[in-house]
């Protein structure tokens, strides 16, 4: 403990770490290229780490979403082609065709689910922006501890290594959902993906769990602790309040994932009968009795329902910052915005079994379900009013971050309504399991939460790597995914009131879902074009790392908060002389005759009188 | 290994963030058990649950539990006093009765397969319970390798009371405080929930 928290005096005194002399251990320690960039203690470089696994790990994910869809828009389709990268999961018959394995099917529908959830959407977005924003913007040198930051992010990508070896198993990668119901996953003679396949999931997420929960502690511990002087709740910038409460939600909801995967692994190793009752297998009765699958389901819900918040409210906080430095005005209701997000997140927790409501959970325990799902509708609508009312009359700058972040708030308008109407225990009689909720979550926390994560990455790229991504690409990119996505999801809605089943290989051989042949082509060549797009962002990211324009000034939006404050090329501990300090709150654009006042200015007289009058 | 880290010089409340921290992942250990006992609770709802008395060396061991807290609480006490001979003392003490703990729990199993012929696979009533003490008894595993870090440093070092020898003492014997407490809650939740 003791040699994870000393201060460096040199910092203090003016003097950045390349020309740090006093002290030749630290300093041989710290220009290693491994301390620099590898096992790396400082939340900068930790943050563009998350950032970069995520994004290896999107890319995967979105290509496994465009072999399943093109199974589903082209079932008669040959695949032989794809026999090179899939190998014997694509089996050619006697004429020369070719078609995707349904089992893996499957292994890909839950692992795409799997990895775009926590690898991307968690770690990936809240991963990265926690540890950017969090120290930078209340002031701090770095996180509570380097150390822990250093050892999350390095179980993340352990985790991901277990996931990915997994990918390559002979009976293949996991392949029963990615919310792992028993039976099917707990019994590995079930099908082939629950045999090594499942075992590796389990050992993935639970290492995955490990390194949410130390990252977890680490940003409340930083957010509560080491705020700068002045640096008052109420100052805080939405965006270190959201990864505050999505830190609180994590930490609150993975534990109780790890109960349900601690009695599924005595079940799936030791025949225990937690989850399992009578089951037969190949006409073969098992030994397990008296166990319940719903009482999994009411475990891993009581996670699942929290990490769809813990997707979508990093997104929240920066799309909030975004949207008042790009309208020039201040956020609209900024007390309302951090009470609708604590709001959301205690709702979070009640809600759960609304994913349950067709598993035979006793109805009239349903009714407190609904009412409490309904009523996450109101912060929701507060949050938009407020995003709304931030843009009206705004001196609006459509920057690519600024793109996003409206984008950001039209996704969350069209796929929160349907939100609505799945939150009904009646009409999920109907929509359960159809593409009806595959559209709602995909346009609600997938698609929103990626442009949360988009705008973040547009807005924030300067003062990751000092330079600037290309706007043209930009814009391209961010106009090729806001009609592609919706060109994917919005006939799905129809699909899914027509009643057509998630998870499905093929429809054609249904007289009722026949009809969607060409609608289903139709999606898929919508998503191979928006995945396309995304391609251009990476290679727009990566260009930019090396070639992007150079920032030039500290402050290039023209933000109050105290990131841009510290220089472009900040080393280890953010600000070369003293921790500046704060005397207002994050929000003053267009005060006065001011365009923006910066956290660190004192008041001015006449704002001392103004205050003084209150 | 000098400065690894580069610390904010200002902190804002007068706990020290490391504590903080640990607090705040009892509050992550809760929840789990939070979720086990919810687990059990509904699994017993649902039916087909074995009754069965638990063994009573689960109960001894709750006095194990609370001697083990007071003899590191005067531990503490003795290393503030500077009374080194004493400090050595609780703090070994305590490391005994940590790993008196885990045998006698270890022999409650043993009671409830050879006496009650109660075992993991037999009923989700047993089974929670073998589920639920071995996932506390590795926690408190994780406090006894944390007391052996502290008595190394307690029998090696010449003694002085620096803050970072308190600092250690102190976060060592919060989370042994805590998992003896856990036990003390899961106990009462067994003997009321039954």
């Amino acid at each position: 403990m003791a040699d994870i928290d000393i201060t460096t005096e040199a910092l203090e005194h003016g003097h950045d770490h390349h020309d740090d002399h006093h002290d030749h251990e630290s300093d041989k320690y710290r220009s290693s290229f491994i301390s620099h960039y590898i096992f790396s203690l400082d939340h900068k470089m930790i943050a563009k780490q998350y950032l970069i696994t995520g994004i290896f790990w999107a890319i995967i994910g979105g290509l496994m979403s465009l072999v399943f869809r093109l199974q589903l828009g082209f079932p008669e389709e040959n695949f032989s082609w794809l026999k090179p990268i899939l190998g014997k999961w694509i089996t050619v018959n006697g004429e020369g065709m070719g078609s995707l394995d349904p089992e893996f099917y499957y292994a890909l529908v839950t692992m795409h689910g799997t990895i775009m959830v926590f690898f991307v959407l968690t770690a990936g977005l809240s991963g990265t922006f926690s540890n950017l924003l969090i120290p930078l913007q209340i002031g701090a040198r770095d996180m509570a501890s380097g150390l822990l930051n250093m050892i999350s992010y390095w179980l993340f990508f352990l985790s991901g290594v277990v996931m990915f070896a997994s990918l390559f198993l002979n009976t293949g990668p996991f392949s029963g959902g990615w919310t792992a119901y028993p039976p099917l996953s707990a019994l590995p003679q079930a099908m082939s993906g629950s045999k090594a396949g499942m075992t590796l999931w389990t050992i993935s997420l639970v290492i995955f769990v490990a390194s949410v929960l130390l990252g977890g502690i680490n940003y409340i511990t930083t957010v509560i602790n080491l705020r700068t002087k002045g640096m008052s709740f109420w100052r805080m910038p939405l965006t270190v309040w959201a990864f505050l409460v999505t830190a609180v939600l994590g930490l609150l909801s993975f534990p109780v994932l790890v109960s349900a995967f601690v009695l599924m692994i005595f079940d799936r190793s030791l025949q225990t009968s937690f989850y399992l009752s009578e089951i037969f297998i190949n006409g073969q009765a098992l030994d397990h009795v008296g166990g319940s699958p719903i009482l999994y389901q009411h475990l891993f819900w009581f996670l699942g329902h929290p990490e769809v918040y813990i997707i979508i409210v990093p997104g929240f906080g920066m799309v909030s910052e975004i949207i008042s430095v790009n309208s020039r005005k201040p956020i609209f209701g900024y007390k309302a915005m951090v009470l609708s997000i604590l709001a959301i997140a205690f709702l979070a927790f009640i809600v759960w079994a609304h994913h349950m409501f067709m598993s035979g959970v006793n109805p009239f325990l349903t009714n407190f379900f609904v009412i409490f799902t309904l009523i996450i509708a109101v912060p929701s609508a507060v949050k938009v009013f407020n995003w709304i009312a931030t843009l009206y009359k705004g001196n609006i700058r459509f920057t690519n971050g600024m793109l996003f972040a409206v984008g950001f708030v039209s996704l969350f308008i069209s796929g929160g309504l349907t939100g609505i109407w799945l939150g009904n225990s009646a009409l999920d009689i109907q929509l359960h399991d159809t593409y009806f909720v595959v559209a709602h979550f995909h346009i609600v926390m997938g698609v929103a939460a990626f442009f949360g994560m988009f705008a973040g990455i547009y807005h924030w790229f300067p003062r990751m790597f000092g330079r600037f991504m290309n706007s043209t690409l930009g814009k391209v990119h961010f106009w090729g995914t806001m009609i592609g996505s919706y060109m994917i999801f919005w006939p799905m809605h129809y699909t899914g009131l027509a009643g057509v089943p998630r998870r499905y290989y093929r429809f054609d051989n249904f007289d009722s879902f026949a009809q969607f042949a060409s609608l289903n082509e139709f999606i898929t060549i919508a998503a191979i074009l928006t995945f396309a797009v995304q391609l251009l962002f990476v290679i727009n990211f990566f260009y930019s790392i090396f070639r992007g324009k150079k920032q030039t000034e500290l402050n290039p939006w023209n933000a109050t908060t105290l990131e841009w404050t510290a220089p472009i090329h900040a080393g280890h501990g953010n600000w070369p002389g003293p921790i500046p300090q704060v005397h207002r709150w994050a929000y003053d654009y267009s005060k006065g005759d001011r365009d923006f006042i910066p956290q660190t200015e004192p008041l001015n007289d006449w704002e001392l009188e103004e205050e003084h009058n209150h | 290994m000098q400065a690894r880290s580069v610390e904010t010089s200002y902190t804002r409340s007068k706990i020290h963030p490391q504590k903080f921290a640990l607090y705040i992942s009892f509050g992550s250990i809760l929840m789990m058990f939070a979720g086990f006992t919810s687990a059990y609770i509904v699994k017993q709802s649902g039916g087909n649950w074995l009754e069965f008395e638990l063994p009573s060396l689960f109960y001894y061991n709750a006095l194990v539990v609370i001697a083990s807290s007071i003899t590191l609480h005067l531990g503490f006490r003795a290393f503030m006093r500077n009374a080194v001979t004493r400090y050595r003392l609780m703090v070994a003490l305590t490391f005994v009765l940590g790993l008196t703990f885990i045998f006698v729990q270890y022999s409650a199993w043993m009671e409830m397969m050879r006496e009650l012929e109660i075992f993991l696979q037999t009923n989700a009533s047993g089974g929670f319970i073998y589920v639920i003490t071995g996932v506390h008894v590795a926690h408190v595993l994780g406090g006894i390798s944390a007391l052996s870090v502290l008595l190394t440093y307690a029998l090696t070092q010449k003694h002085r009371t620096t803050p970072t020898r308190k600092l250690r003492y102190e976060l060592i014997a919060h989370y042994w405080h805590f998992v003896g407490f856990l036990w003390l809650y899961l106990l009462a939740f067994f003997t009321l929930v039954g």
